[in-house]
Protein backbone atom coordinates (compact mmCIF):
# COMPACT_ATOMS: atom_id res chain seq x y z
CA UNK A 1 0.00 0.00 0.00
CA UNK A 2 2.98 2.38 0.59
CA UNK A 3 3.55 3.12 -3.33
CA UNK A 4 -0.14 4.10 -3.55
CA UNK A 5 -0.38 6.14 -0.12
CA UNK A 6 2.98 8.03 -1.44
CA UNK A 7 0.98 11.11 -3.55
CA UNK A 8 -2.08 11.61 -1.52
CA UNK A 9 -3.36 14.41 -2.92
CA UNK A 10 -2.84 12.93 -6.15
CA UNK A 11 -4.60 9.98 -5.25
CA UNK A 12 -7.29 12.32 -3.77
CA UNK A 13 -8.27 12.89 -7.51
CA UNK A 14 -7.77 9.68 -9.14
CA UNK A 15 -10.84 8.58 -10.71
CA UNK A 16 -12.98 11.20 -10.05
CA UNK A 17 -15.56 11.58 -12.62
CA UNK A 18 -14.84 15.30 -12.61
CA UNK A 19 -16.91 17.86 -15.14
CA UNK A 20 -18.20 15.15 -17.46
CA UNK A 21 -20.07 13.94 -13.96
CA UNK A 22 -22.07 17.33 -14.12
CA UNK A 23 -22.39 17.45 -17.34
CA UNK A 24 -24.20 14.30 -18.33
CA UNK A 25 -27.64 14.75 -17.39
CA UNK A 26 -29.55 11.15 -18.89
CA UNK A 27 -28.43 8.71 -15.64
CA UNK A 28 -30.52 8.95 -12.91
CA UNK A 29 -33.72 10.81 -12.99
CA UNK A 30 -35.71 13.96 -12.85
CA UNK A 31 -33.63 15.70 -10.30
CA UNK A 32 -30.50 15.23 -11.86
CA UNK A 33 -31.57 16.32 -14.85
CA UNK A 34 -33.31 19.77 -12.80
CA UNK A 35 -29.76 20.05 -11.27
CA UNK A 36 -28.51 19.92 -14.46
CA UNK A 37 -30.65 23.12 -16.28
CA UNK A 38 -30.43 24.47 -13.12
CA UNK A 39 -26.55 25.30 -13.31
CA UNK A 40 -26.58 26.26 -17.57
CA UNK A 41 -29.76 28.15 -17.10
CA UNK A 42 -28.22 29.93 -14.25
CA UNK A 43 -24.96 30.13 -16.36
CA UNK A 44 -26.74 31.49 -19.49
CA UNK A 45 -28.11 34.35 -17.79
CA UNK A 46 -25.32 35.62 -16.19
CA UNK A 47 -24.03 36.06 -19.76
CA UNK A 48 -27.46 37.85 -21.08
CA UNK A 49 -27.09 39.61 -17.92
CA UNK A 50 -23.91 40.95 -18.15
CA UNK A 51 -24.44 41.40 -21.67
CA UNK A 52 -27.92 43.20 -20.94
CA UNK A 53 -26.31 45.45 -18.25
CA UNK A 54 -23.39 46.23 -21.05
CA UNK A 55 -26.50 46.88 -23.65
CA UNK A 56 -28.20 49.59 -22.01
CA UNK A 57 -25.48 51.04 -21.65
CA UNK A 58 -25.73 52.65 -24.92
CA UNK A 59 -28.23 54.94 -23.31
CA UNK A 60 -25.46 57.42 -22.09
CA UNK A 61 -24.02 57.71 -26.11
CA UNK A 62 -27.26 59.08 -26.76
CA UNK A 63 -30.13 58.28 -29.22
CA UNK A 64 -27.81 57.43 -31.90
CA UNK A 65 -25.90 55.04 -30.33
CA UNK A 66 -29.05 53.52 -28.72
CA UNK A 67 -30.68 52.86 -32.14
CA UNK A 68 -27.03 51.24 -33.36
CA UNK A 69 -27.02 48.87 -30.57
CA UNK A 70 -30.73 48.40 -30.85
CA UNK A 71 -30.43 47.35 -34.38
CA UNK A 72 -27.83 44.53 -33.56
CA UNK A 73 -30.97 43.31 -31.65
CA UNK A 74 -33.91 43.41 -32.86
CA UNK A 75 -33.26 40.80 -35.45
CA UNK A 76 -34.75 37.31 -35.80
CA UNK A 77 -31.80 35.56 -33.87
CA UNK A 78 -31.79 37.81 -31.35
CA UNK A 79 -35.53 37.48 -30.66
CA UNK A 80 -34.94 34.07 -30.15
CA UNK A 81 -31.85 34.88 -28.14
CA UNK A 82 -34.90 36.55 -25.76
CA UNK A 83 -37.02 33.78 -26.16
CA UNK A 84 -34.43 31.84 -24.94
CA UNK A 85 -33.72 34.26 -21.77
CA UNK A 86 -37.97 34.48 -21.34
CA UNK A 87 -37.79 30.38 -21.29
CA UNK A 88 -34.92 29.85 -18.64
CA UNK A 89 -35.39 32.69 -16.36
CA UNK A 90 -38.93 30.95 -16.28
CA UNK A 91 -37.31 27.87 -15.10
CA UNK A 92 -34.58 28.66 -13.08
CA UNK A 93 -37.41 31.12 -10.99
CA UNK A 94 -40.25 28.43 -10.41
CA UNK A 95 -37.09 25.31 -10.25
CA UNK A 96 -35.56 27.81 -7.42
CA UNK A 97 -38.49 28.28 -5.49
CA UNK A 98 -38.54 24.29 -5.43
CA UNK A 99 -35.31 23.97 -4.38
CA UNK A 100 -35.23 26.80 -1.60
CA UNK A 101 -38.59 24.37 -0.05
CA UNK A 102 -36.44 21.40 -0.61
CA UNK A 103 -33.51 22.35 0.77
CA UNK A 104 -35.66 23.75 3.99
CA UNK A 105 -36.95 20.36 4.12
CA UNK A 106 -40.43 21.22 2.65
CA UNK A 107 -42.60 18.99 0.47
CA UNK A 108 -39.60 15.83 1.17
CA UNK A 109 -41.84 13.58 3.47
CA UNK A 110 -40.63 12.42 6.61
CA UNK A 111 -38.02 9.75 7.62
CA UNK A 112 -39.64 6.19 8.05
CA UNK A 113 -38.68 2.43 7.92
CA UNK A 114 -37.60 1.36 4.62
CA UNK A 115 -38.31 -1.54 3.30
CA UNK A 116 -38.47 -3.28 0.14
CA UNK A 117 -37.60 -2.12 -2.63
CA UNK A 118 -36.40 0.99 -0.87
CA UNK A 119 -37.78 3.76 -2.91
CA UNK A 120 -36.28 6.89 -1.41
CA UNK A 121 -39.04 8.97 0.13
CA UNK A 122 -37.56 12.51 -1.26
CA UNK A 123 -37.63 11.52 -4.88
CA UNK A 124 -41.67 11.21 -4.47
CA UNK A 125 -43.68 13.31 -6.95
CA UNK A 126 -44.59 16.40 -5.25
CA UNK A 127 -40.95 17.07 -6.24
CA UNK A 128 -41.01 15.92 -9.82
CA UNK A 129 -44.36 17.77 -10.29
CA UNK A 130 -42.19 20.67 -8.78
CA UNK A 131 -39.68 19.77 -12.14
CA UNK A 132 -42.77 19.61 -14.48
CA UNK A 133 -44.39 22.49 -12.98
CA UNK A 134 -40.91 24.36 -13.75
CA UNK A 135 -41.01 22.85 -17.28
CA UNK A 136 -44.70 23.62 -18.57
CA UNK A 137 -44.15 27.29 -17.06
CA UNK A 138 -41.13 27.85 -19.15
CA UNK A 139 -42.54 26.62 -22.14
CA UNK A 140 -45.33 28.52 -22.15
CA UNK A 141 -43.50 31.43 -20.96
CA UNK A 142 -41.39 30.97 -24.37
CA UNK A 143 -44.46 30.82 -26.64
CA UNK A 144 -45.99 33.77 -25.14
CA UNK A 145 -43.07 35.57 -25.45
CA UNK A 146 -42.82 34.31 -29.06
CA UNK A 147 -46.27 35.42 -29.95
CA UNK A 148 -45.26 38.73 -28.55
CA UNK A 149 -41.37 39.63 -30.50
CA UNK A 150 -42.78 37.42 -33.70
CA UNK A 151 -46.44 38.32 -33.84
CA UNK A 152 -47.39 41.53 -32.51
CA UNK A 153 -46.09 44.56 -34.87
CA UNK B 1 -6.95 10.36 11.55
CA UNK B 2 -8.36 13.07 9.67
CA UNK B 3 -6.81 13.56 6.36
CA UNK B 4 -5.53 17.13 5.87
CA UNK B 5 -7.77 17.40 2.94
CA UNK B 6 -10.88 18.02 4.69
CA UNK B 7 -11.75 21.59 5.49
CA UNK B 8 -12.24 22.02 9.43
CA UNK B 9 -13.14 25.21 10.81
CA UNK B 10 -14.86 27.71 8.82
CA UNK B 11 -12.21 30.54 8.17
CA UNK B 12 -14.17 32.76 5.70
CA UNK B 13 -15.12 36.03 6.58
CA UNK B 14 -18.88 35.08 6.02
CA UNK B 15 -19.97 31.55 7.03
CA UNK B 16 -20.83 29.45 4.02
CA UNK B 17 -25.06 29.46 5.65
CA UNK B 18 -25.16 33.09 5.48
CA UNK B 19 -24.01 33.55 1.98
CA UNK B 20 -26.39 31.11 0.62
CA UNK B 21 -28.94 33.12 2.77
CA UNK B 22 -28.22 35.83 0.96
CA UNK B 23 -28.08 33.61 -2.05
CA UNK B 24 -31.87 32.68 -1.45
CA UNK B 25 -33.04 36.29 -0.90
CA UNK B 26 -31.12 37.64 -3.45
CA UNK B 27 -32.54 35.46 -5.80
CA UNK B 28 -36.44 35.61 -4.13
CA UNK B 29 -35.67 39.43 -4.45
CA UNK B 30 -35.00 39.56 -7.94
CA UNK B 31 -37.70 37.27 -9.15
CA UNK B 32 -39.78 40.03 -8.21
CA UNK B 33 -38.39 43.36 -9.01
CA UNK B 34 -37.67 41.72 -12.40
CA UNK B 35 -41.37 41.08 -12.81
CA UNK B 36 -41.60 44.89 -12.60
CA UNK B 37 -38.81 45.85 -14.75
CA UNK B 38 -40.69 43.17 -17.91
CA UNK B 39 -43.92 44.72 -16.85
CA UNK B 40 -42.76 48.02 -17.73
CA UNK B 41 -41.95 47.12 -21.34
CA UNK B 42 -45.87 45.45 -21.64
CA UNK B 43 -47.76 48.68 -19.89
CA UNK B 44 -47.04 50.46 -23.20
CA UNK B 45 -47.47 49.87 -27.01
CA UNK B 46 -44.74 47.16 -27.02
CA UNK B 47 -43.15 48.30 -30.15
CA UNK B 48 -42.74 51.12 -29.37
CA UNK B 49 -41.12 49.98 -25.88
CA UNK B 50 -37.63 50.25 -26.66
CA UNK B 51 -37.99 53.96 -28.05
CA UNK B 52 -35.19 56.24 -26.54
CA UNK B 53 -37.45 58.86 -25.53
CA UNK B 54 -39.52 56.12 -23.48
CA UNK B 55 -36.39 54.84 -22.02
CA UNK B 56 -34.94 57.47 -21.06
CA UNK B 57 -38.16 58.78 -19.66
CA UNK B 58 -38.44 55.57 -17.90
CA UNK B 59 -34.60 56.14 -16.21
CA UNK B 60 -35.59 59.62 -14.99
CA UNK B 61 -38.61 58.22 -12.66
CA UNK B 62 -36.54 58.34 -9.71
CA UNK B 63 -38.42 55.02 -8.53
CA UNK B 64 -38.01 53.28 -11.17
CA UNK B 65 -34.15 54.05 -11.75
CA UNK B 66 -34.24 52.88 -7.88
CA UNK B 67 -35.82 49.46 -9.08
CA UNK B 68 -33.04 49.15 -11.77
CA UNK B 69 -30.49 49.78 -8.98
CA UNK B 70 -32.08 46.92 -7.10
CA UNK B 71 -32.23 44.55 -9.93
CA UNK B 72 -28.39 45.67 -10.41
CA UNK B 73 -27.41 44.62 -6.99
CA UNK B 74 -29.62 41.62 -6.56
CA UNK B 75 -28.71 40.00 -9.83
CA UNK B 76 -25.06 40.60 -9.40
CA UNK B 77 -24.87 39.00 -6.20
CA UNK B 78 -27.10 35.96 -6.58
CA UNK B 79 -25.82 35.18 -10.32
CA UNK B 80 -21.37 35.65 -9.61
CA UNK B 81 -22.58 34.00 -5.86
CA UNK B 82 -23.86 31.19 -8.44
CA UNK B 83 -20.72 31.05 -10.61
CA UNK B 84 -18.29 31.01 -7.20
CA UNK B 85 -19.89 28.00 -6.07
CA UNK B 86 -19.38 26.20 -9.34
CA UNK B 87 -16.19 27.40 -9.80
CA UNK B 88 -15.36 26.63 -5.90
CA UNK B 89 -16.66 22.91 -6.90
CA UNK B 90 -14.30 22.25 -9.53
CA UNK B 91 -11.06 22.65 -8.09
CA UNK B 92 -9.42 22.86 -4.23
CA UNK B 93 -6.28 24.27 -3.35
CA UNK B 94 -5.92 27.85 -1.69
CA UNK B 95 -5.03 29.38 -4.65
CA UNK B 96 -7.60 28.33 -6.53
CA UNK B 97 -10.00 29.10 -3.94
CA UNK B 98 -8.45 32.66 -3.71
CA UNK B 99 -8.86 33.11 -7.15
CA UNK B 100 -12.02 32.32 -7.41
CA UNK B 101 -13.17 34.52 -4.35
CA UNK B 102 -11.75 37.44 -5.23
CA UNK B 103 -12.85 37.24 -9.27
CA UNK B 104 -16.00 36.81 -8.56
CA UNK B 105 -16.21 39.60 -5.94
CA UNK B 106 -14.48 41.90 -8.54
CA UNK B 107 -16.93 40.92 -11.14
CA UNK B 108 -19.76 41.77 -9.22
CA UNK B 109 -18.59 45.12 -8.10
CA UNK B 110 -17.34 45.78 -12.07
CA UNK B 111 -21.06 45.00 -13.19
CA UNK B 112 -22.69 47.01 -10.18
CA UNK B 113 -20.03 50.00 -10.83
CA UNK B 114 -20.88 50.01 -14.87
CA UNK B 115 -24.48 49.15 -14.42
CA UNK B 116 -24.64 52.15 -11.59
CA UNK B 117 -23.00 54.58 -13.91
CA UNK B 118 -25.55 54.03 -16.97
CA UNK B 119 -28.39 54.71 -14.34
CA UNK B 120 -26.62 57.86 -12.71
CA UNK B 121 -26.30 59.34 -16.52
CA UNK B 122 -29.35 58.54 -17.98
CA UNK B 123 -31.57 59.88 -14.94
CA UNK B 124 -29.96 63.02 -15.94
CA UNK B 125 -30.45 63.12 -19.30
CA UNK C 1 -24.95 -22.13 -5.45
CA UNK C 2 -24.65 -24.82 -8.70
CA UNK C 3 -23.23 -24.24 -11.66
CA UNK C 4 -23.57 -25.71 -14.84
CA UNK C 5 -20.94 -26.08 -17.72
CA UNK C 6 -21.09 -23.35 -19.96
CA UNK C 7 -22.77 -24.27 -22.90
CA UNK C 8 -22.30 -21.57 -25.68
CA UNK C 9 -23.52 -18.12 -25.63
CA UNK C 10 -27.40 -18.18 -26.36
CA UNK C 11 -27.63 -22.16 -26.75
CA UNK C 12 -30.63 -22.20 -24.55
CA UNK C 13 -34.23 -20.95 -24.49
CA UNK C 14 -34.40 -18.68 -21.45
CA UNK C 15 -37.81 -19.41 -19.56
CA UNK C 16 -38.69 -15.58 -17.74
CA UNK C 17 -40.56 -16.12 -14.15
CA UNK C 18 -43.86 -15.67 -15.49
CA UNK C 19 -44.05 -17.91 -17.92
CA UNK C 20 -43.05 -20.98 -15.86
CA UNK C 21 -44.78 -23.72 -15.34
CA UNK C 22 -47.66 -23.72 -12.35
CA UNK C 23 -47.40 -26.60 -10.18
CA UNK C 24 -44.18 -28.04 -8.58
CA UNK C 25 -42.24 -25.66 -7.30
CA UNK C 26 -39.59 -27.83 -6.81
CA UNK C 27 -39.57 -29.54 -10.30
CA UNK C 28 -39.79 -25.83 -11.45
CA UNK C 29 -36.53 -24.82 -10.40
CA UNK C 30 -34.97 -27.62 -12.17
CA UNK C 31 -36.62 -26.90 -15.41
CA UNK C 32 -35.39 -23.21 -15.20
CA UNK C 33 -34.35 -22.05 -18.39
CA UNK C 34 -29.95 -21.09 -18.33
CA UNK C 35 -29.01 -18.51 -20.70
CA UNK C 36 -25.75 -17.15 -21.33
CA UNK C 37 -24.47 -13.66 -20.88
CA UNK C 38 -21.41 -11.98 -21.49
CA UNK C 39 -19.71 -10.34 -18.64
CA UNK C 40 -17.30 -7.37 -19.20
CA UNK C 41 -15.01 -6.58 -16.68
CA UNK C 42 -12.72 -3.00 -16.42
CA UNK C 43 -9.12 -4.17 -15.89
CA UNK C 44 -6.18 -2.15 -14.75
CA UNK C 45 -3.27 -2.19 -12.02
CA UNK C 46 -2.75 1.14 -10.33
CA UNK C 47 0.62 -0.19 -9.41
CA UNK C 48 1.47 -1.58 -12.67
CA UNK C 49 -0.18 1.39 -14.41
CA UNK C 50 -1.17 -0.27 -17.01
CA UNK C 51 -3.71 1.15 -19.21
CA UNK C 52 -7.11 -0.41 -18.10
CA UNK C 53 -8.99 -2.72 -20.46
CA UNK C 54 -11.67 -4.53 -20.49
CA UNK C 55 -11.87 -8.62 -20.45
CA UNK C 56 -14.89 -10.40 -21.47
CA UNK C 57 -16.41 -13.39 -20.30
CA UNK C 58 -19.28 -15.88 -20.90
CA UNK C 59 -21.34 -16.78 -17.71
CA UNK C 60 -24.19 -19.16 -17.70
CA UNK C 61 -26.89 -17.39 -15.58
CA UNK C 62 -29.90 -18.23 -14.14
CA UNK C 63 -32.58 -16.15 -13.11
CA UNK C 64 -31.65 -15.51 -9.69
CA UNK C 65 -27.66 -14.91 -10.32
CA UNK C 66 -26.33 -12.10 -8.92
CA UNK C 67 -23.59 -10.15 -11.02
CA UNK C 68 -20.99 -11.03 -7.62
CA UNK C 69 -22.16 -14.65 -8.79
CA UNK C 70 -20.98 -14.22 -12.51
CA UNK C 71 -17.87 -12.36 -11.26
CA UNK C 72 -17.12 -15.60 -8.92
CA UNK C 73 -18.04 -17.87 -11.77
CA UNK C 74 -15.26 -16.24 -13.77
CA UNK C 75 -12.84 -15.81 -11.70
CA UNK C 76 -13.57 -19.84 -10.81
CA UNK C 77 -13.41 -20.87 -14.43
CA UNK C 78 -11.97 -18.63 -16.57
CA UNK C 79 -9.53 -15.91 -14.95
CA UNK C 80 -8.47 -16.49 -11.31
CA UNK C 81 -6.64 -13.00 -11.56
CA UNK C 82 -9.97 -11.01 -11.41
CA UNK C 83 -10.11 -8.38 -8.05
CA UNK C 84 -13.32 -7.90 -6.34
CA UNK C 85 -14.12 -7.41 -3.21
CA UNK C 86 -16.88 -9.19 -1.32
CA UNK C 87 -17.57 -10.52 1.95
CA UNK C 88 -21.34 -10.75 2.77
CA UNK C 89 -23.39 -11.67 -0.22
CA UNK C 90 -26.31 -10.31 1.00
CA UNK C 91 -26.31 -6.72 0.72
CA UNK C 92 -25.16 -6.13 4.38
CA UNK C 93 -21.40 -5.15 4.70
CA UNK C 94 -21.27 -2.85 1.73
CA UNK C 95 -18.06 -4.30 0.12
CA UNK C 96 -19.26 -5.37 -3.76
CA UNK C 97 -20.27 -1.98 -4.81
CA UNK C 98 -19.12 -1.24 -8.58
CA UNK C 99 -20.41 0.50 -11.78
CA UNK C 100 -22.92 -2.22 -13.51
CA UNK C 101 -24.30 -1.43 -16.95
CA UNK C 102 -23.54 2.02 -16.50
CA UNK C 103 -25.13 2.66 -12.62
CA UNK C 104 -23.32 1.99 -9.11
CA UNK C 105 -24.86 -1.35 -7.55
CA UNK C 106 -24.06 -3.81 -5.35
CA UNK C 107 -23.16 -6.75 -7.08
CA UNK C 108 -24.47 -9.03 -4.61
CA UNK C 109 -27.87 -6.98 -4.84
CA UNK C 110 -28.15 -7.01 -8.81
CA UNK C 111 -30.00 -9.68 -10.37
CA UNK C 112 -28.74 -10.38 -13.82
CA UNK C 113 -31.89 -11.18 -15.36
CA UNK C 114 -33.83 -8.31 -13.50
CA UNK C 115 -30.65 -5.91 -15.61
CA UNK C 116 -32.55 -7.62 -18.91
CA UNK C 117 -29.37 -7.49 -20.93
CA UNK C 118 -27.49 -9.91 -22.37
CA UNK C 119 -24.32 -7.67 -21.75
CA UNK C 120 -23.11 -7.26 -17.93
CA UNK C 121 -20.94 -4.30 -17.92
CA UNK C 122 -18.38 -3.87 -14.40
CA UNK C 123 -16.25 -1.18 -13.84
CA UNK C 124 -14.55 -0.02 -10.57
CA UNK C 125 -17.04 3.11 -8.80
CA UNK C 126 -15.55 6.44 -9.87
CA UNK C 127 -14.89 9.13 -7.41
CA UNK C 128 -12.72 6.45 -5.57
CA UNK C 129 -8.99 5.64 -6.65
CA UNK C 130 -9.07 2.57 -8.36
CA UNK C 131 -6.23 -0.25 -6.32
CA UNK C 132 -6.99 -3.49 -8.87
CA UNK C 133 -9.84 -3.97 -11.62
CA UNK C 134 -13.18 -3.65 -8.96
CA UNK C 135 -11.38 -2.64 -5.91
CA UNK C 136 -11.21 0.85 -4.88
CA UNK C 137 -9.67 2.70 -2.45
CA UNK C 138 -11.79 3.98 0.41
CA UNK C 139 -9.77 5.92 3.00
CA UNK C 140 -10.81 9.61 1.60
CA UNK C 141 -14.65 8.29 2.02
CA UNK C 142 -14.19 7.05 5.38
CA UNK C 143 -12.19 9.94 6.33
CA UNK C 144 -15.13 12.05 5.72
CA UNK C 145 -17.39 9.95 7.75
CA UNK C 146 -15.32 10.16 10.42
CA UNK C 147 -15.15 13.52 9.91
CA UNK C 148 -18.52 13.86 11.43
CA UNK C 149 -17.92 12.46 14.87
CA UNK C 150 -20.15 9.71 14.14
CA UNK C 151 -21.17 8.49 17.65
CA UNK C 152 -23.47 9.59 20.64
CA UNK C 153 -22.12 12.34 22.25
CA UNK C 154 -23.79 13.58 25.58
CA UNK C 155 -22.57 15.94 28.48
CA UNK C 156 -25.99 14.23 30.91
CA UNK C 157 -24.38 14.70 33.79
CA UNK C 158 -24.03 10.80 35.56
CA UNK C 159 -24.30 11.22 39.01
CA UNK C 160 -23.04 7.81 40.02
CA UNK C 161 -20.44 5.62 37.72
CA UNK C 162 -22.81 2.33 38.70
CA UNK C 163 -26.10 3.88 37.91
CA UNK C 164 -24.95 4.30 33.84
CA UNK C 165 -28.29 3.10 32.45
CA UNK C 166 -29.82 3.53 29.54
CA UNK C 167 -32.17 6.07 27.38
CA UNK C 168 -35.66 5.98 26.90
CA UNK C 169 -36.79 6.81 23.52
CA UNK C 170 -39.97 6.36 22.06
CA UNK C 171 -40.43 4.55 18.74
CA UNK C 172 -40.90 8.34 17.36
CA UNK C 173 -37.72 9.26 18.72
CA UNK C 174 -36.42 6.50 17.06
CA UNK C 175 -37.99 6.82 13.82
CA UNK C 176 -36.29 10.36 13.50
CA UNK C 177 -33.09 8.55 12.62
CA UNK C 178 -33.41 5.03 12.29
CA UNK C 179 -33.27 4.82 8.32
CA UNK C 180 -30.13 6.75 8.34
CA UNK C 181 -28.56 4.42 10.57
CA UNK C 182 -29.26 1.49 7.77
CA UNK C 183 -26.12 3.29 5.98
CA UNK C 184 -23.71 0.45 5.00
CA UNK C 185 -21.21 2.51 3.94
CA UNK C 186 -20.70 0.91 0.24
CA UNK C 187 -20.45 4.22 -1.28
CA UNK C 188 -22.64 3.64 -4.41
CA UNK C 189 -23.91 7.54 -3.51
CA UNK C 190 -20.75 9.02 -2.85
CA UNK C 191 -19.93 8.05 -6.81
CA UNK C 192 -23.52 8.97 -7.88
CA UNK C 193 -22.65 12.45 -6.52
CA UNK C 194 -22.06 15.17 -9.45
CA UNK C 195 -20.68 17.55 -6.67
CA UNK C 196 -18.54 15.05 -5.45
CA UNK C 197 -16.75 14.09 -8.93
CA UNK C 198 -14.87 17.27 -8.49
CA UNK C 199 -15.16 18.25 -5.17
CA UNK C 200 -12.48 16.63 -2.93
CA UNK C 201 -13.36 18.24 0.26
CA UNK C 202 -16.88 17.81 -0.12
CA UNK C 203 -18.35 15.46 2.64
CA UNK C 204 -20.81 13.86 0.17
CA UNK C 205 -24.07 11.78 1.48
CA UNK C 206 -23.20 9.22 2.97
CA UNK C 207 -21.00 11.61 5.73
CA UNK C 208 -23.65 14.31 5.51
CA UNK C 209 -26.57 11.95 6.29
CA UNK C 210 -24.33 10.57 8.95
CA UNK C 211 -24.07 13.51 10.37
CA UNK C 212 -27.53 13.87 10.48
CA UNK C 213 -28.23 10.80 11.81
CA UNK C 214 -26.20 11.54 15.37
CA UNK C 215 -27.87 14.77 15.02
CA UNK C 216 -31.29 13.45 14.71
CA UNK C 217 -30.24 11.01 17.72
CA UNK C 218 -32.26 11.87 20.98
CA UNK C 219 -29.29 10.76 23.03
CA UNK C 220 -26.88 12.90 21.56
CA UNK C 221 -26.52 16.28 22.44
CA UNK C 222 -23.62 17.53 20.17
CA UNK C 223 -25.79 18.73 17.08
CA UNK C 224 -24.19 22.36 17.05
CA UNK C 225 -20.75 20.67 17.03
CA UNK C 226 -21.82 18.93 13.90
CA UNK C 227 -23.55 21.83 12.30
CA UNK C 228 -20.24 24.09 12.74
CA UNK C 229 -18.37 21.13 11.02
CA UNK C 230 -20.53 21.13 8.00
CA UNK C 231 -21.19 24.37 7.50
CA UNK C 232 -18.08 25.40 5.45
CA UNK C 233 -17.89 26.41 1.63
CA UNK C 234 -17.46 22.86 1.04
CA UNK C 235 -19.80 21.87 3.10
CA UNK C 236 -23.27 21.27 3.13
CA UNK C 237 -24.05 23.78 0.75
CA UNK C 238 -22.60 22.13 -1.91
CA UNK C 239 -25.31 20.17 -2.40
CA UNK C 240 -27.79 21.12 -4.68
CA UNK C 241 -30.04 17.86 -4.68
CA UNK C 242 -29.67 16.05 -7.37
CA UNK C 243 -30.92 13.31 -5.54
CA UNK C 244 -28.68 10.50 -7.39
CA UNK C 245 -27.88 9.43 -4.18
CA UNK C 246 -31.13 8.13 -2.99
CA UNK C 247 -31.85 7.09 -6.30
CA UNK C 248 -28.81 4.38 -6.29
CA UNK C 249 -29.07 3.22 -2.48
CA UNK C 250 -29.69 0.01 -2.10
CA UNK C 251 -30.47 0.37 1.59
CA UNK C 252 -33.28 2.85 1.60
CA UNK C 253 -31.51 5.65 3.70
CA UNK C 254 -32.56 8.31 1.10
CA UNK C 255 -29.21 10.20 1.95
CA UNK C 256 -30.47 13.22 0.02
CA UNK C 257 -33.06 13.78 2.61
CA UNK C 258 -30.72 13.50 5.64
CA UNK C 259 -28.91 16.03 4.01
CA UNK C 260 -32.17 18.67 3.54
CA UNK C 261 -33.30 18.14 7.22
CA UNK C 262 -29.63 18.71 8.35
CA UNK C 263 -29.93 22.03 6.67
CA UNK C 264 -32.70 22.76 8.07
CA UNK C 265 -31.67 22.46 10.96
CA UNK C 266 -28.58 25.07 10.09
CA UNK C 267 -30.64 27.47 8.86
CA UNK C 268 -33.00 26.74 12.22
CA UNK C 269 -35.89 26.42 10.78
CA UNK C 270 -36.81 22.95 11.07
CA UNK C 271 -39.97 21.31 11.39
CA UNK C 272 -38.51 18.29 13.86
CA UNK C 273 -37.20 19.96 16.98
CA UNK C 274 -35.74 17.58 19.58
CA UNK C 275 -35.92 17.58 22.84
CA UNK C 276 -33.16 15.11 24.70
CA UNK C 277 -34.07 11.81 26.36
CA UNK C 278 -33.61 10.98 29.94
CA UNK C 279 -31.88 8.55 31.21
CA UNK C 280 -33.00 5.64 32.75
CA UNK C 281 -31.91 5.26 36.16
CA UNK C 282 -31.28 2.18 37.88
CA UNK C 283 -32.84 3.04 40.79
CA UNK C 284 -36.37 3.78 38.26
CA UNK C 285 -36.27 -0.06 37.95
CA UNK C 286 -36.14 -0.71 41.36
CA UNK C 287 -39.30 0.42 42.31
S1 LIG D 1 -26.16 6.12 2.17
FE1 LIG D 1 -26.80 4.31 0.98
S2 LIG D 1 -25.54 4.38 -0.89
FE2 LIG D 1 -24.59 5.77 0.58
S3 LIG D 1 -23.02 4.53 1.59
FE3 LIG D 1 -24.88 4.42 2.87
S4 LIG D 1 -25.96 2.56 2.17
FE4 LIG D 1 -24.42 3.09 0.57
S1 LIG E 1 -21.00 -8.62 -0.62
FE1 LIG E 1 -21.65 -7.57 1.16
S2 LIG E 1 -22.83 -5.98 0.28
FE2 LIG E 1 -22.37 -7.16 -1.48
Amino acid sequence: MEAFRKNESENLRANREGLKGWLNPTRYGWERLSYWLMRLTGLFLLLYFVGHVYETSSLVGGIDAWNSMLALTQTPGGHLFLILVIGTSTFHSANGIRLILAETARGLGKPGRPDYPYDAVSLNNRQRSGIWIALVLAAAAMFYGGSILFGGE
Amino acid sequence: MVSGNIQNANSTFLRESTVMKIHYITGLGALFVVAVHVMMRLVVPFSTSLEYENVINNYRILWYALLLEIILVLISIHGFNGLRIMLIELRQNAMWEKFVTIFTLAAMLAVIGYGTRTIIIANGL
Amino acid sequence: MVYESCKGYGSETWIPLNKKTAGNDHQTVHDEGKQNVLLRVLRGDMFKKTKRSFSTFSVPVRRWTTVLDALIYAKEHSDSSIAIRFSCRMASCGSCGMIINGIPRLACYTKISELGYDTVTCEPLPNFPVIRDLVTDFQQFFNHHRHMEPYIENQYPVPREEALSEFKQTPRDIDNYLQFSYCIKCGLCYSACPTVATDTKFPGPQALSQAYRYSADNRDDAEKKRLDIVDNRHGIWRCHFAGSCSAVCPKGVDPALGIQLLRSHLMSISKTPKTLADLRKIDDDKD
